[in-house]
């Protein structure tokens, strides 16, 4: 029996999402009443000059909230289809790889670099260039060890990403190893996964990305729900399995990818959500897609709310708050489920 | 139409698991798969399925090569039921039986018709809500069994079709193997063509049309029951000294072990 219907569900976040973004806007280290915001909204539509909250608002908190919002909706949207693919509730995005390699790149542009150098396209730094670079590498590397004539095992995969995730974390440690203190700073605070650094250019690339993702992932939903039952009832199906996976393997690694390029390693969405909305309307992807994405969305952007001000006038990367919320979730619904086996 | 084995062989890991294997299973009919374990039965279904390429020979389904169909339009018209489900998500068993409606545009209305109909042939509309993940194994196996019953509930544009099913009684009690073959000969009255492995052979020879006995990767015997089950046979394939009568009332052969 479930708990909720899922058309009920995915409205119910519908409504909570724009909420969750207007408080959002109003916390931080000057806290901004709600009718400031919407003059604020509504003062660059009308072209008057900007004010100093006009500009908290629109330059600094506005693009930080939308990066938290896709980037959220990304990797818990992302944690589904991997589920889905590896028809195992306890997968992640970062399964293949992509985390493992990225903090690689990261690392290493950190080292050699220093990472304070300006890369071509302004607001972009090179970490991030590095990043998505070792997470695509990385994931290329696992798709082509687990694949043969055969198809793609995803058992293979599942190993090879392990092993992956294995060389790049003994390449991390040496990479620290060999840093100076700064560096070795820099290093951590990356892989804690930060929002900080948002403004529009990477609000528009992760808008890009998930726009791709909103246009081609609804059509694999029933493909995702036949994957469920096995590869081979799949086919029989008519599922062509093997392109499917790749393309959704493709997908992860970019949608991924660029998420980590842009806000760093934030751990536990991909993996929590979809678990989590999975238990309250079950695993129809044609619904477990559009609400895991939302709930990603929301639950990112509040865990960066509570990132930036628990601290004040400090903030905390937004990766600690999403993993010390995860985590304990987690756990209590691994012991809940321990009874129902 | 048929599903037609050309002389397939197949070789997978320094075996040869099927050697020079003529078979043809035809629509209308029921065909049953019997041999002991390990004889290459359920390597025959995937070659004959095209779940498995041959390493020598060919398979046709209705005078297609199997390599040759679209996949999509293949799944309007051969249904399979594996062995093992790997199933591990709670769906209810509406949901897993709405999978078998995947290859047909047919809309929701028609999806649901089906669904529930096919539910109820199987004694288990009483699971409709009810989590896949908390069915016993024969209520499990009574889901799947509506999935691929579902898959090919009406006819298909593109021939005949055919059900094919590994083992489908293994998780059931009495009445519910009875069931099974009541619904396999529903579906073969109404054309389709019936592929199956059963290990009782008593079931076998009450409901196959061609009984085919599977020893080491080749065919033993091959025609009706009462033709291909003697007790010479039984012997030599399953090591086993039976005495084999007749059924007292459906005059098909009966072994007793």
């Amino acid at each position: 029996m479930r708990y909720l219907a899922a058309d009920k569900l995915v409205g119910c976040l519908a409504l909570l999402l724009p909420a969750v973004a207007i408080v959002s806007l109003s916390m931080g280290t000057v806290s901004i009443p709600l009718s400031q915001i919407v003059e604020a909204l509504f003062a660059t539509m009308g072209g008057v000059e900007n004010s100093q909250t006009n500009s908290i608002v629109l330059d600094i908190r506005l693009p930080r909230i939308l990066l938290a919002l896709l980037v959220g909706a990304v990797l818990a949207v992302l944690g589904t289809v991997m589920q889905g693919l590896f028809r195992n509730p306890l997968a992640d995005p970062s399964l293949i790889g992509v985390s493992g390699g990225a903090s690689v790149g990261a690392s290493l542009v950190i080292v050699l670099v220093g990472g304070a150098v300006v890369s071509p396209l302004a607001g972009l730094s090179l970490i991030s260039f590095g990043a998505f670079m070792g997470g695509v590498i990385s994931t290329l590397i696992v798709y082509r060890v687990a694949t043969s004539s055969l198809g793609t095992s995803v058992t293979t995969m599942l190993l090879a990403g392990i092993a992956i995730g294995a060389i790049a974390g003994a390449f991390n440690s040496l990479l620290s190893y060999f840093s100076d203190n700064q560096m070795l700073r820099q290093i951590s605070v990356w892989q804690m996964g930060n929002l900080g650094g948002a403004n529009w250019l990477k609000v528009g690339i992760m808008g890009g990305v998930s726009a791709l993702l909103l246009v081609v992932l609804p059509a694999q939903a029933k493909s995702l729900n036949a994957l469920l039952l096995g590869e081979s009832e799949a086919r029989y199906l008519g599922i062509d399995v093997q392109t499917i996976k790749r393309k959704l393997i493709f997908l992860t690694a970019l949608g991924v990818g660029v998420s980590v390029a842009l806000a760093g390693l934030i751990g536990f969405v991909g993996l929590i959500i979809p678990h989590m909305i999975r238990l309250l309307i079950g695993p129809d992807h044609r619904w477990l897609l559009p609400s895991t994405a939302l709930a990603g969305a929301s639950l990112l952007m509040i865990a960066d709310s509570i990132a930036r001000v628990v601290v004040l006038p400090a903030e905390l990367p937004t990766g600690i708050i999403t993993a010390l919320l995860g985590a304990p979730f987690f756990v209590a619904l691994l012991i809940r489920q321990r009874g129902e086996f | 139409m048929s599903i037609v084995a050309n002389n397939i062989s197949l070789h997978l890991a320094g075996f040869d698991l099927l050697r020079n294997i003529d078979l043809s299973v035809e629509a209308g009919q029921v065909t049953v798969l019997v041999g002991p374990n390990g004889a290459g039965k359920s390597s025959l279904l995937k070659v004959l399925t095209g779940e498995l390429n041959p390493s020598q020979g060919s398979v046709s389904l209705n005078q297609l090569e199997l390599s040759q169909w679209d996949i999509q339009k293949k799944a309007t018209v051969l249904a399979v039921l594996p062995q093992h489900s790997e199933l591990n998500f709670p769906f209810t068993a509406t949901e897993v039986v709405g999978l078998g409606c995947i290859p047909h545009a047919t809309g929701y209305a028609v999806d649901q018709q089906i669904t529930a109909d096919a539910l109820q042939l199987v004694d288990a509309s009483y699971l409709q809500r009810r989590l896949y993940t908390q069915m016993s194994g024969g209520e499990k196996q009574r889901v799947q069994l509506a999935r691929v019953l579902a898959q090919i509930w009406s006819p298909s544009d593109f021939g005949e079709q055919f059900l094919v099913l590994d083992e489908p009684t293994a998780a059931f009690d009495l009445a519910h193997q009875q069931m099974t073959l009541s619904i396999v000969k529903q579906f073969a009255a109404r054309g389709v063509g019936v592929l199956m492995v059963l290990h009782d052979l008593n079931l076998a020879a009450r409901c196959a049309d061609n009984l085919v006995v599977v020893n080491g990767g080749s065919i033993e015997a091959c025609g009706s029951p009462a033709q291909v089950l003697t007790e010479h046979l039984v012997e030599k394939v399953f090591d086993v000294k039976a005495t084999i009568t007749r059924h007292p009332i459906t005059d098909t052969p009966l072994v007793i072990a």
